[in-house]
C-alpha cells in the first residue's frame, strides 16, 4: 500500500470517528455539566441588573453558517431580558442578521412564558444597515434617522416601545453577537468608548480569545460569550435546558477525540523516528 | 488632475474626521454627520456592485464552459430563484408583487422565500462551516507534533484549554478540594485565556492599531495611493 493511499484511509478513519463522536452524544446525551466562567457571569449580570422597562439592543452580526454557536446565545439573552421585563431591539450589521433575529424571537416566543410578547411593544426588528462602524456612529446622533422603518417596513412612529428612544444613549445595554467584521469591535469602540453605554457580546469560540483584552478595568466589554460552551453556561444561568446544553456533550466528545488523535499522531511520529534511528544504527554497524 | 482631485478629497475628509474627534461641536459635528450619511448611501451601492460582479463572473465561466462550470450555473439558478420568489411574494411581513401569497403560505407554512431560506440556505451554510471540524481533526492528527520546546508549551496549554472547555474536563478534576481550586481544569483554562492569552492578544492589538494609524496617515497624506486603482 502506497503512502498516499494509507494517508487517504487514515483521513477517512478520522472523519468517521469524528462523525460518530458528534452523532452518538446527540442521540444518547451524557449530561456532563459545565462550570460558569466569570466572563459569562458578567454578561448575565449586566442584563439581570437592568431594571424592568429598560431597552436593550442585540445586534445580529452573523449569518446562517454560524447559527449553531450564535443562535442559542441570542435566544437565551432574549428570554433573559423578557423575564426581567425588559424590551429588546434587534439590529444587524450583516445582511442575514434580520432573518437570524426573526428566528430568535420566534424561538423565544415558543416558550410558554413569553408567548404573549408583542411586536412593537416588547421587541422590534429594525433590520440591516450597511456601513458597519459608521452606522453605529450615526446611531449616536439619531436612531430614527438611521432606521426610519423596521425590517418589515413599519414606520418608526408606529412602534410604541421606540417612542422615547432618541439615540444610543437611551439603551441600557448592547449585545453584539458577532461572527466577524463588522461586529462587536465596532460596538465597543463607538457605543462604549464614545457614548459610555455598557456593551457585552458573543462570538464564535475561535474568535473569543481576540476579544478577551476588551474585558478590562475600563469595562470596554462587560463579559463575553465565546462559542457553544458559553451559550450552554448562559442557559444554565437562566435555568434552561436549551439547544446549547444538548449540543455541548457532542462538542465535548469531539474535543476529547481530537486530543486522542493528537496523542496518536505524536506516538506514530515517535515510533517512526525510533525505527529510522534503528535502521541507521544497523547500517552503520 | 484626474488623480489630484481624489487625493485632495481624501485629505480633506480625513482631516475633517480627525478634527471632529478633538472638537466635537458645530460646524464639525454637522459635517461629520453628513459624511456618515454619504458613507452609508455609497456603501449601499456596493451591494449592487457585488451582485453585478457575481453575475458577470459566473456568466463568463458558464459561457466559456470553464472547469466546474456546472457549479457556477447552480449559483446563478439559486440566485435567480431567490430573487424571483422574493419579488413575487416578498419575505416575512413584507408583501411582494403578487401580495402576501396566502395560498402558498397555507400550503408551505411560510412564504416561499422564507421557506427556502430556512430549509436550504441555513442548513447548507451550517454544513459548510461544520466541515471545518473534520479538517481540524485531520490536521490535528497529522500536524500537531511535538518537535521543539515551544511546540511542547503549545501542546500543554492546548490540552488544558481543550479539556477545560468540555464537561468531561470539569468532571475529571471536580474532586480537587476548594482550597486548590486553581488546579481544576476549567479554572486553569480560564487562567490561560485571561492572562497569557490576553497579554499576547493585547500586544497584537497594539501593533495592529499602530499599523492602522500609520496606513491611515499614509492615505490621508496621499503617500499611499493604491486605493485609487491603476498601477501607478
Amino acid at each position: 500500500m502506497s503512502l498516499n493511499t494509507s494517508s487517504v484511509i487514515e483521513r477517512r478513519i478520522v472523519y468517521f470517528l469524528l462523525f460518530l463522536a458528534v452523532l452518538l452524544p446527540l442521540l444518547f446525551p451524557i449530561g456532563w455539566g459545565s462550570e460558569v466562567s466569570p466572563v459569562v457571569k458578567m454578561s448575565y449580570d449586566l442584563i439581570d441588573q437592568t431594571p424592568a422597562g429598560g431597552i436593550g439592543l442585540i445586534s445580529f452580526d452573523y449569518e446562517a453558517s454560524t447559527i449553531t454557536e450564535m443562535q442559542p446565545m441570542a435566544v437565551a439573552q432574549i428570554e433573559h431580558a423578557w423575564s426581567r421585563g425588559q424590551k429588546v431591539i434587534a439590529t444587524a450589521l450583516w445582511p442575514q442578521g434580520p432573518q437570524m433575529a426573526a428566528q430568535s424571537f420566534e424561538e423565544a416566543k415558543r416558550n410558554p412564558l413569553f408567548k404573549d410578547k408583542e411586536y412593537g411593544v416588547d421587541y422590534v426588528n429594525l433590520g440591516y444597515k450597511v456601513g458597519g462602524m459608521v452606522t453605529v456612529q450615526a446611531l449616536g446622533s439619531s436612531f430614527k434617522d438611521v432606521y426610519p422603518k423596521d425590517s418589515s417596513g413599519r414606520d418608526w412612529d408606529t412602534l410604541p416601545m421606540l417612542k422615547n428612544l432618541k439615540n444610543i444613549k437611551g439603551l441600557r445595554w448592547i449585545c453584539s453577537l458577532s461572527a466577524g467584521e463588522p461586529g462587536l469591535k465596532d460596538w465597543i469602540m463607538i457605543a462604549h468608548d464614545v457614548h459610555n453605554v455598557p456593551v457585552t457580546g458573543g462570538t464564535t469560540a475561535v474568535s473569543a480569545p481576540g476579544f478577551l483584552p476588551y474585558v478590562n478595568n475600563h469595562g470596554q466589554l462587560t463579559g463575553l460569550l465565546g462559542g457553544l460552551k458559553a451559550a450552554s453556561e448562559y442557559e444554565a444561568l437562566i435555568d434552561k435546558k436549551g439547544p446549547a446544553t444538548t449540543k455541548m456533550d457532542a462538542q465535548s466528545v469531539a474535543h476529547i477525540l481530537i486530543l486522542a488523535l493528537i496523542a496518536v499522531g505524536n506516538i506514530k511520529v515517535w515510533i517512526r523516528k525510533r525505527d529510522n534511528a534503528k535502521k541507521i544504527e544497523v547500517k552503520d554497524a | 488632475m484626474k488623480r489630484n482631485i481624489p487625493l485632495i478629497l481624501a485629505f480633506l475628509a480625513g482631516l475633517l474626521m480627525i478634527v471632529s474627534e478633538f472638537i466635537p461641536h458645530r460646524p464639525f459635528s454637522n459635517m461629520v454627520e453628513t459624511l456618515e450619511e454619504w458613507f452609508m448611501i455609497i456603501a449601499g451601492f456596493s451591494i449592487v456592485l457585488g451582485l453585478a460582479s457575481l453575475l458577470q463572473m459566473n456568466y463568463q465561466k458558464i459561457s466559456t464552459k470553464a472547469e466546474n462550470w456546472g457549479y457556477h450555473l447552480a449559483c446563478v439558478i439559486a440566485f435567480a430563484v431567490m430573487v424571483i420568489i422574493g419579488a413575487l411574494w416578498g419575505m416575512e411581513d413584507q408583501p411582494g408583487l403578487l401580495g402576501q401569497g396566502e395560498k402558498i403560505i397555507s400550503w408551505l407554512g411560510k412564504k416561499p422565500f422564507d421557506y427556502t431560506y430556512d430549509n436550504a440556505l441555513v442548513p447548507l451554510s451550517a454544513t459548510m462551516f461544520s466541515l471545518l471540524a473534520f479538517f481540524i481533526a485531520s490536521a490535528a492528527y497529522r500536524a500537531f507534533i511535538i518537535r521543539t520546546f515551544e511546540s511542547n508549551l503549545l501542546m500543554i496549554s492546548a490540552v488544558i484549554v481543550i479539556l477545560g472547555r468540555t464537561g468531561f474536563g470539569t468532571m475529571l478534576t471536580s474532586w480537587i478540594p476548594e482550597n486548590y481550586r486553581f488546579w481544576q481544569l476549567p479554572v486553569l483554562a480560564d487562567f490561560i485565556m485571561q492572562y497569557p492569552n490576553t497579554a499576547a492578544q493585547r500586544a497584537i492589538l497594539i501593533s495592529a492599531s499602530l499599523g492602522i494609524i500609520g496606513s491611515s496617515l499614509r492615505i490621508i497624506l496621499g503617500i499611499e495611493r493604491s486605493y485609487l486603482g491603476g498601477d501607478k
